[in-house]
């Protein structure tokens, strides 16, 4: 009799119920299997109304984020043998309204990420003549790590001031607006700096550091959004004493 | 833009926190445990009133108090918020806060102001 | 371009979980981070415990001797004790954060974060010394 796991999976269909449940499926246990290729399984063979997001299973789109065993994980890196003997406890991405599911409506982050302007602003766009920018590879490293960024929002399941205030615009949007900060190509610091500055920005983070943790990419937002804050305080004072300097 | 005036309690967040983790432990161990349970030999009383007389110990007691309960009032404010969801309570919650970090930063200075 | 989507807080069919007052108990990094936090109350007590006895001082002799007699007894030690460890857990989690805000770049490349850290707790070690020199020759 080959082995097999439990996979507990949330389902939630609004049309005909008003809360999620858990639903129970047995599920070959296979070495090299992860837990989107158990719940594809389930799709396949088992019970083919299961719906949930998924696309390149090999961790770099983005889309298959939800809560394993109670943490965010990308499901197309979470083994099934690292949950073995289970049962294998899968939910829809937390703090996310759920649609259906494993699906969660991230409408909130595409704004937000849209409100802190994630591509480079120049003042002034150089001539297609005067050929490309250029950086050096230590310019790059500036702000390298923060652009490894997927937009699985896993950070956002894990911070809890997310969770307890939606407002807040979140780790990613912070990390992202930071990428194009320090992109030696980018001017459109101080625009961002009094976008991140308001009421649900920056500030409101109480460096839980969760962030960090559940990041598949390592892309750090924890440090992101203390290195902001610095930014953030160093031009509050400058602006105090020298008011003219800043504009 | 000087009206969003959180980067300045940040800050001033900062400093408390960081001179408390620098000097309170010190502090703490050897007036709170060394010298009461004789471990070490504590200053006498005419050694610490003469310390204290100098203006740069009284700038240091000053900035050794009072930072630190700045640093309190920010932390306390949104432990606050987050852990007891009192979120509607935040104008409350904050002027009590940096209201008490005031009060004892007052309290500070007038001592050390008035140490004959 | 079709129209903008248009985020609608309360749509009635999906299902919003609340989170509980309880949210911090449910995952040991959150209660850590949550005693991290309330290390600021420990913090604040000392601080007021040292204005307190700063005050005793400067009352005088018979004050700062009847404050001494206060800080010997069993009530106030043990209290001491649990602020020490709290004051502790505080500057070390500072120190070990520090880097993730201070991030010095030195010809190019980024300091690494131990170092950072290790120059706080150096400083620490300097500035306790100087205190206790400072204290132990009265």
């Amino acid at each position: 009799m080959p082995p097999t796991v439990t996979l507990a999976v949330t389902r939630y269909r609004p049309e005909q119920e008003s809360e999620p449940a858990l639903q129970n499926y047995e599920v070959p246990f296979r070495k090299d299997w992860v837990v989107l290729d158990a719940l594809n399984y389930i799709k396949d063979r088992l019970d083919g109304s299961l719906s949930f997001r998924w696309s390149c299973r090999m961790g770099v789109c983005g889309s298959c984020g939800m809560m394993v065993n109670g943490s965010p994980k990308l499901t197309c890196a979470a083994f099934l043998s690292d949950y073995f003997p289970g049962p294998i406890h899968v939910e829809p991405l937390q703090y996310f309204p759920v649609v259906r599911d494993l699906v969660v409506d991230i409408t909130d982050f595409m704004r937000k990420l849209k409100k802190v302007k994630p591509w480079i602003i120049r003042k002034e766009e150089k001539p297609l003549a005067e050929g490309e920018y250029l950086q050096t590879p230590d310019q790059l490293d500036t702000y390298k790590q923060f652009s490894m960024c997927i937009n699985c929002l896993l950070c956002y399941s894990a911070c809890p001031i997310y969770g307890l205030e939606p407002s807040f615009i979140g780790p990613a949007a912070i990390a992202l607006a930071q990428r194009y900060n320090m992109d030696s190509r980018d001017e459109a610091a101080r625009e961002r700096l009094e976008i991140l500055s308001e009421h649900d920005g920056i500030w409101q983070c109480t460096f839980v550091g969760e962030c960090t943790k559940v990041c598949p990419k390592n892309v750090d937002p924890a440090g992101a959004i203390q290195q902001y804050k610095l930014t953030g305080a160093a031009h509050w004072f400058k602006s105090l004493l020298l008011p003219w300097g800043t504009k | 833009m000087v009206r969003p005036i959180t980067p300045f309690l940040w800050v001033l967040f900062s400093a408390g926190g960081t001179i408390a983790a620098l000097l309170f432990p010190v502090h703490l161990f050897l007036s709170g445990l060394a010298f009461p349970l004789g471990w070490l030999e504590a200053p006498s009383y005419d050694f610490l009133h003469g310390l204290i007389k100098h203006p740069v110990t009284r700038l240091y007691l000053f900035v050794l108090i009072a930072f630190p309960l700045f640093h309190w009032a920010h932390r306390f404010r949104y432990t606050l918020y987050d852990v007891l969801q009192l979120k509607h309570l935040s104008g409350l919650i904050a002027v009590l806060c940096y209201g008490a970090a005031l009060a004892g930063s007052a309290t500070v200075a007038y001592t050390v102001w008035n140490i004959p | 371009m079709s129209a903008e989507a248009h985020y609608t807080p309360y749509h009635p069919k999906w299902y919003r979980r609340r989170v509980s007052v309880w949210w911090w108990l449910q995952k040991g990094s959150y209660t850590t981070f949550v005693l991290r936090e309330l290390t600021s109350v420990f913090v604040a007590f000392f601080a007021l415990v040292f204005l307190w006895q700063l005050r005793a001082l400067v009352q005088g002799p018979e004050a700062y001797a009847h404050f001494l007699v206060r800080l010997r007894t069993p009530l106030f030690l043990t209290v001491n004790s649990v602020v020490l460890l709290f004051v502790l857990f505080h500057a070390i989690t500072w120190f070990n954060l520090a880097p993730k805000a201070m991030v010095v770049r030195l010809r190019g490349r980024r300091v690494p974060d131990w170092i950072i850290a290790g120059l706080n707790y150096l400083a620490w070690l300097f500035l306790s010394g100087a205190v206790a020199w400072i204290l132990l020759r009265g």
